[in-house]
């Protein structure tokens, strides 16, 4: 529990320091360098959780995919490759008023409820949290109860490949 | 020990927020979407683990694979964006505004 405490600190601060990165950086392939800190650190806190086969499914779909695309969006855009300070618009401070009284209530109301609520990791309760992050368990969860979703999502990813093109596509 | 992961998602999505809210180029607008989508997949995995529930967990694959098309979506509306006005950026989209 305490090693467990102790990796999470370090990954939260780490996390929350590149995702602040993220909003405040002045060159953008700075802050999408920046978003990878933030998914591989959530990755891992996908381990600390026994959630293996999710952080596996983050590392390559999050790091591996959606980064590149970014970074082909920033390149296709021309942006300049150095500091910009023109990236910010004019409403960064009613911008931070709303996140940090959202960030009040939420943490207010997150602590109230869940402050001492604790997830068992010793024993047999922690060998059914590690099972119950294999893919093998996930797949049978997604292919039983959850396959007209699942359906749903190909078909989703279908429309979003054709409309991708045809918005992008010159002519 | 539940609380803990729920406040660092919470800190993460309120991050996200202030980078939608006050980004102005449309790709780090849609990067900022991303880091408030995987606050939510911490939220996820984190009440899969306390309710001892795969649900959560299958949940946030889905999130993930919504994300990715929504990137893919999202960056050739950008791009279109900068095609038609030669910049990425989202608040000179003015030409409704009279």
């Amino acid at each position: 529990m305490i090693a467990q405490n102790v990796v999470f600190w370090i990954l939260a601060v780490a996390m929350v320091l590149a995702a602040i990165g993220v909003v405040r950086s002045n060159n953008l392939v700075h802050a999408a360098l920046y978003l990878v800190v933030v998914l591989a650190g959530s990755a891992a806190q996908f381990i600390l959780l026994a959630a293996e086969f999710v952080a596996w499914v983050q590392v390559l779909i999050y790091i591996g995919a959606v980064i590149i695309l970014f970074l082909f969006g920033i390149m296709l855009t021309r942006a300049p490759m150095r500091e910009d300070l023109s990236l910010d618009n004019d409403q960064r401070l009613a911008g931070a008023v709303v996140a940090l009284f959202l960030l009040g209530v939420l943490s207010t109301l997150l602590i109230q409820a869940f402050g001492d609520s604790k997830i068992d990791i010793t024993g047999p309760q922690g060998s059914e949290l590690v099972n119950n992050g294999r893919a093998g368990t996930l797949a049978e969860s997604i292919f039983s109860t959850y396959v007209l979703p699942f359906e749903l999502v190909s078909i989703l990813l279908l429309a979003s490949l054709i409309g991708a093109v045809v918005l992008a596509r010159r002519d | 020990m539940v609380a803990q992961f729920l406040v660092l998602a919470a800190v993460l999505f309120c991050i996200g927020v202030y980078g939608v809210l006050a980004r102005r180029n449309g790709v780090l607008v849609l990067m900022s979407v991303e880091l408030m989508l995987n606050a939510v997949n911490i939220n996820l995995i984190t009440f899969s683990a306390y309710l001892r529930e795969t649900s959560g967990q299958v949940f946030a694959l889905f999130v993930i694979t919504i994300a990715a098309a929504e990137v893919g979506v999202g960056l050739a509306i950008v791009l279109l964006i900068y095609r038609n006005i030669s910049s990425p950026d989202l608040d000179q989209l003015d030409q409704m505004s009279g």
